[in-house]
């Protein structure tokens, strides 16, 4: 397994970029110190044993249903809080 | 009207008897929220239809269809959904959001006629333990207001403080109402996960969020609680009735962990605990020591599963169907500025975090160990409640402390949650208790845990120690 609590300023670029996040170029030091700190401290899970415990079916687990299409009372008021929209469409900026 | 020893059950009969009307109690607070607002900034928004609330809930009582709740004044934190009111979660990407429908826990409330004074200041995304990352603005404690009134519930908990509100809803992903409480010297209760619906909040981590109260007395607690307490098929995980067991039980044996708070706990903090054992003890009570070396892991587990539980859930708001959207040349652009621009620090901070935790390569060893330790976690804690009916903590390390503390210091910060995570991780209802004062006259709390669903047992301590201050 891997662990690494060191982190670079292309690491949090990296993850801006994955997480659709802008972050300026003067937060990103700020950052690499942060999440260094932050994992540092919960790298402590590393020494753990956690033998024994079956990893496939946790204490916890997903409630999947389902997926099925039912009308919202409103739906004026969903359309209403679109940033921009045409008619009842939703309007995005183009992809590419 | 003297708001400041006002209890739920109380102003029921006052207004039962007529000795004032919901309006006039309604009022007493608006002109509170007035004096005061300003200075404490418990309230994000006043709500302008309060008075219009209060004279319905004025209706059902002569009706003679009153329930505990009607005419209640209630101040409802900024990420729980009300139909037509805006709900930001403190955060400036949310600003302009009208919620189009009813948090379930809102829709009970209105059915039985509570008002709803405004909408309480948070932590952008209730992310924080301290009031100081709310987009608006910082709220002080209203016990002494160069300190912060602890969060990320802490409108709500200054506003009931500060008699700005009779009662308050806030919500705890890891004791974001335990802790404000034990700031502003409150009764905090997190319910058991499921008790509670989760549908209409904003969500922060699905696996650990639940609504929660904030009140004066344990008794207004309760009454909350069982008004609130149902199973909502809109809510996946809520827990159906028929499984809500429950075995009363009377109590006899508390746990207390001491190898798990012998680190870091402020001097006066651990002088009242120990004087609170003392006065539990002297009650009747058997004290028992336990060995929970697990619990040790809660924090971090924790700070793991809590940002992967933030970075996927706040996916959603990104500028596109409702909330802050930033000009872009294309789609990319339009999430990359509304989400760097809208998301406070803080919450930039925690999605990177769940995103790099959630990354190929690192998910096995964070997060997929996380989740055992979890169970494990668990699991010390259902055995120990082979041993004893309730284990006892203090709520929080330290008092409040100073507005601009811990600010730049994330690590610092979240260390605040220490006794609050193995309750939000396993899922067990806990309460904060007021337990005295430091020599500054700054509040102290006590914590109690109880099994899954057992929330009676922390009504019935609760009730008991509340005679023993």
């Amino acid at each position: 397994m891997l662990y690494n609590s060191r982190m670079e300023i292309r690491d949090v670029e990296k993850l801006a970029e994955l997480a659709r996040i802008e972050i300026p170029d003067e937060e990103k030091a700020e950052f690499v110190k942060n999440l260094g700190s932050i994992l540092g401290y919960v790298d402590i899970i590393k020494n753990a044993a956690v033998e024994g415990i079956k990893p496939e079916v946790g204490e916890l687990r997903n409630v999947a249903r389902e997926d099925e299409a039912r009308d919202f009372d409103d739906r004026q008021k969903l359309i209403s809080a679109f940033p921009d929209s045409d008619g009842d469409y939703l309007k995005v900026k183009k992809i590419l | 009207m003297d708001l400041k020893d006002l209890t739920i059950e109380q102003a029921h009969e006052a207004m039962k008897e007529g000795v004032f009307t919901s309006r006039e109690l309604t009022q007493a607070y608006l002109d509170a929220i007035a004096k005061k607002n300003e200075n404490i900034f418990a309230f994000i928004e006043v709500f302008d239809d309060a008075l219009a609330q209060a004279d319905k809930a004025d209706e059902i009582f002569k009706s003679g269809k009153a329930t505990l709740l009607t005419g209640i004044p209630f101040g409802i934190k900024d990420n729980i959904l009300i139909d037509g009111k805006k709900a930001s979660a403190a955060s400036k990407i949310l600003e302009n959001y009208t919620a189009s429908y009813d948090a379930t826990v809102i829709k009970i409330l209105k059915e039985s006629g509570a008002v709803f004074l405004g909408r309480t200041n948070m932590d952008d995304s209730a992310m924080g333990s301290s009031t100081q990352t709310s987009y608006y603005g910082i709220t002080k404690n209203p016990l002494d207001e160069s300190r912060v009134p602890g969060g990320s519930s802490g409108g709500s908990a200054a506003a009931v403080a500060a008699n700005m509100s009779l009662v308050a809803l806030g919500t705890e992903t890891c004791g974001s109402v335990r802790q404000p409480a034990a700031f502003c010297g409150l009764v905090g209760l997190k319910p058991t996960y499921g008790a509670l619906s989760r549908n209409g909040l904003i969500a922060m981590g699905s696996s650990l969020d639940q609504p929660a109260p904030l009140t004066k007395t344990v008794r207004e607690s309760e009454i909350i609680f069982q008004a609130l307490a149902k199973h909502d098929p809109m809510d996946a995980t809520s827990v159906p009735e028929s499984l809500r067991e429950n075995p009363i039980k009377g109590i006899k044996r508390i746990g207390v962990p001491r190898s798990f708070f012998a680190k870091g706990l402020d001097k006066e903090v651990e002088r009242n605990f120990n004087e609170s054992v003392e006065k539990l003890k002297n009650a009747g009570y058997e004290i028992v020591d336990l060995e929970m070396p697990e619990l040790e892991y809660s924090r971090a587990v924790y700070y793991i599963i809590m940002p992967a539980e933030v970075s996927t859930n706040l996916s959603r708001v990104d500028g596109i169907r409702y909330g802050l959207s930033l000009e872009g040349k294309d789609l990319l652009e339009v999430y990359e500025k509304s989400r760097g621009q809208g998301f406070g620090k803080e919450v930039r901070r925690r999605i990177l975090l769940g995103t790099y935790i959630l990354s190929h390569g690192y998910y096995d060893a964070y997060y997929n160990k996380a989740l055992l330790l979890r169970d494990k976690i668990t699991g010390e804690i259902k055995k120990a409640f082979e041993l004893v009916d309730l284990i006892m903590t203090p709520t929080v390390p330290t008092p409040a402390f100073k507005i601009g503390e811990k600010l730049d210091d994330p690590v610092a910060m979240y260390l605040c949650d220490i006794f609050s995570a193995p309750a939000n991780l396993s899922g067990i209802p806990a309460v904060a208790l007021p337990s005295g004062k430091t020599e500054d006259g700054l509040p102290l709390s006590i914590q109690f845990m109880a099994p899954h669903f057992c929330e009676d047992r922390l009504f019935d301590i609760g009730k008991k120690f509340e005679t023993m201050l």
